[in-house]
């Protein structure tokens, strides 16, 4: 079930005028998120893109930019400290960071919150790269993919480590029991809305990981970000589905026949190297093939 | 309200409780960890009406701090060691934000060589960052000083993170007799937590924190936090001055002995000052015109305090337990600073002892006082309890190191790291 396009409000949390580039998809992100949540929320957002683009009173909410790590820590204490004044009823607590902020630096904060049960919603902005700083790899980075630290050289052609390794951020989650996670995509903002509205009735942690394509560093052209992020669920790179109290169903529906991931690649510049590589391009065919049949296995 | 007999660790956690604190969290270091443990006791016994986050790291035990002090609740948490340079960038962050969190600190020194006892390293490499820094030099100043901090961190002129510092073991560790504040004088004393004097995350009132400063703008904020640290010495004195009025304690930022006629003066912080007042009594028994200065607080530093109370001495002594690699102990240029203005300057020796807890007698005192005289002045930094400098102690080459222990033997564990 989505949203239905009638459900979503026309009010607006954030104010004109924020620093992003054209097309920004974590700043859609947050917005449809807030639309949802509405203005008894307290944002938490971990450094990275998003909140350095909220600067100067973009958000009409409680907007908090804490360090890059800390999120879930700094949203813990909130938790608590409103439980401790008897006034946690009130509010959603909302954390917004990146890939780098969620997979690498600030897992074990966001692994010991969930553990510990805090009440909040967790979600991830993955542009597969640390964009803040000018897009270096992540741990979500795919096999393949030109960042500024994995370079296309002679001897190394961008992201070399096996595509397996690859930090399945949905996956190490859901192995923590958390109540409720979805895998979602900014090119399916009614799908989006729904999960997070699902995710603020939970009583404890929830996690929304949003696949959210960056035109400056994935070197896509600002009037095709939707249409890429699209492309991902169609070639099966990308799967939407929710985990509910640990079962486990696909929330967009997947064509027969997938679209090959070409056409999902072709029109990145990360990827540019590859395409006159049938070899590698047959290699990231099977990969995502894989990848696609495990999660589709994994259903209930 | 009757004595009572407890260690530095439980006077703290019995300070924060009668501060009726509403967040705490907290991450186990020895030799910290009775304090979280007493606190969550308290909690379970319903003695205390807290929320304890049980952290994973001290990064995140003073991320929720703030967190939980940035919707207004009155927050604690306790720390030492290697658990202070993990939460490092989260001090500057909890300052920068002007949040009053308040921590105790067992102070311990950092690996390695690994080593669980006391000295000031751990809180001193902090000074800079913005927070209030108290050392109390007994139990009873553990209970008073962490007691009063929330007082003085809530203060709407403040709005700064305290630490309140005692040696780990010697302190935390070592039970004395304890004169508490009883509830109701507390709570007269105090104002009621969670009232927020500070600006709060509210939806009602939505703002931004932590936001991006430009140059242009940048030193005016600076100069905002520095002075509101220097004001708060003043007001400092006054909550410990009402505190004096209700329990007769009151504490000040430099406590003086015998500074009027001294020829020599010790200054110095932490319990090592109460061994250096035995010391000092031994030494005027036998004749010698040697008193002390005990810092108390050492952020703010009270340099006009200091200046006044040095102003006599021909030779100054600052005992450092701590050193500042490669230049000197890391109190001895705050006292050098406050000197410097004196029309006519003592001979100024800086003396690094008890680092890593290595045990300060009046005997290792005595010898300070011996080199403080002696000394000419050209070298300033002196070693005496260390083996290798030519004032410290010489090598004994009759000790044997212990053979090695034999596999199945019993390591170190269970309490200690
Ligand atoms: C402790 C620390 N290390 C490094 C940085 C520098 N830094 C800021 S944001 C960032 C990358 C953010 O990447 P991600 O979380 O993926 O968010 P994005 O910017 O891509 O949205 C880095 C490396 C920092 N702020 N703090
Ligand atoms: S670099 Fe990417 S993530 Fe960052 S603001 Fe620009 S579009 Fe958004």
């Amino acid at each position: 079930m989505v949203m239905k396009p009638k459900q979503v409000t026309c009010t607006e949390h954030l104010n004109p005028g924020n620093l992003a580039c054209a097309a920004c998809t974590e700043v859609l992100g947050f917005r449809h998120a807030l639309k949802v949540l509405g203005p008894n929320t307290i944002a938490i957002n971990g450094t990275g893109c998003l909140a350095v683009v909220m600067q100067m009173g973009v958000p009409k909410v409680p907007h908090f930019h804490v360090l890059f790590e800390n999120a879930p820590a700094v949203i813990s204490g909130i938790d608590d400290a409103l439980k401790a004044m008897g006034k946690r009823d009130e509010v959603n607590l909302l954390v917004v960071a990146g890939d780098g902020g969620t997979a690498d630096i600030g897992l074990s904060a966001l692994s010991g919150a969930i553990e510990r049960n805090q009440d909040f919603i967790y979600i991830c902005f993955d542009n597969e790269s640390y964009m803040n700083t000018g897009g270096q790899r992540s741990g979500t980075t795919p096999f393949g993919a030109r960042t500024s630290t994995t370079p296309v050289g002679r001897a190394v052609q961008g992201e070399d480590r096996l595509p397996e390794l690859r930090k399945d951020l949905m996956a190490i989650i859901a192995a923590h029991n958390i109540p409720y996670a979805a895998s979602t995509s900014i090119a399916y903002p009614l799908d989006f809305m729904e999960r997070v509205r699902k995710a603020s009735t939970v009583r404890g942690p929830s996690y929304i990981h949003c696949h959210s394509p960056c035109p400056t560093g994935w070197s896509i052209e600002s009037s095709r970000t939707v249409e890429v992020a699209r492309l991902a669920v169609e070639t099966g790179a990308v799967v939407l589905y929710e985990i509910e109290n640990g079962e486990r169903r696909l929330t967009q529906k997947i064509k027969k026949k997938r679209k090959p991931i070409r056409e999902y690649l072709a029109p990145q510049g990360r990827f540019r190297h590859l395409l006159d590589d049938p070899e590698a391009i047959e290699h990231l065919q099977q990969v995502v093939d894989r990848g696609f049949a495990a999660t589709l296995a994994s259903m209930s | 309200m009757k004595t009572e007999f407890w260690n530095g660790n439980m006077a703290a956690a019995r300070a924060a409780q009668r501060a009726r604190v509403q967040s705490i969290a907290a991450y186990p270091i020895t030799p910290q960890t009775h304090t979280v443990e007493y606190l969550a006791k308290f909690v379970a016994d319903g003695e205390l009406h807290a929320r304890l986050t049980k952290v994973e790291s001290e990064h995140s035990a003073l991320s929720a701090c703030v967190g939980a002090s940035s919707v207004g609740a009155r927050t604690f948490t306790a720390s030492c060691s290697q658990g202070i340079a993990l939460m490092s960038e989260v001090l500057f962050f909890a300052a920068g934000l002007r949040l009053p969190i308040v921590m105790a600190v067992s102070n311990r020194t950092l690996s390695v060589p690994v080593n669980i006892w006391s000295d000031h390293q751990d809180t001193l490499v902090n000074r800079d960052t913005g927070w209030i820094q108290l050392y109390a030099a007994s139990v009873q100043e553990v209970y008073d000083l962490v007691f009063t901090a929330f007082k003085i961190a809530e203060n709407a002129d403040v709005l700064l993170p305290v630490i309140v510092a005692y040696d780990g073991f010697i302190l935390s560790h070592a039970s004395e007799p304890i004169v508490p504040i009883s509830q109701e004088e507390a709570d007269a004393f105090m104002p009621p937590p969670g009232q927020g004097t500070w600006p709060i995350l509210d939806p009602d009132n939505p703002q931004q924190f932590g936001e991006v400063l430009f140059p242009e703008w940048y030193p005016d904020f600076e100069y905002k936090k520095h002075q509101a640290l220097v004001g708060s010495l003043g007001i400092a004195a006054q909550v410990w001055r009402e505190f004096g009025a209700i329990t007769g304690r009151t504490l000040t930022p430099i406590d003086t002995w015998f500074c009027e006629d001294a020829e020599l003066l010790f200054v110095g912080i932490g319990s090592m000052m109460q061994t250096t007042r035995a010391a000092v009594l031994g030494l005027r028994a036998r004749g010698a015109k040697v008193g002390l200065v005990n810092i108390r607080s050492f952020r703010p530093f009270p340099e006009q305090e200091l200046r006044q109370a040095l102003a006599g001495a021909e030779r100054v002594v600052v005992l450092d337990r701590d050193i500042g690699y490669g230049t000197t102990g890391m109190v001895y240029p705050d006292v050098l600073r406050a000197l410097y203005a004196l029309p006519q300057r003592p001979i100024a020796l800086n003396m690094i002892i008890g680092t890593g807890g290595k045990e300060i007698t009046p005997q290792t005192i005595e010898r300070c006082f011996e080199l403080g005289l002696e000394a000419s002045g050209e070298r300033t930094v002196l070693w005496p309890d260390a083996r290798g400098p030519e004032e410290g102690i010489p090598y004994d080459e009759s000790i044997q190191l212990p053979p090695a222990p034999q596999p199945g033997g019993c390591a170190l564990n269970g309490g200690a790291g």
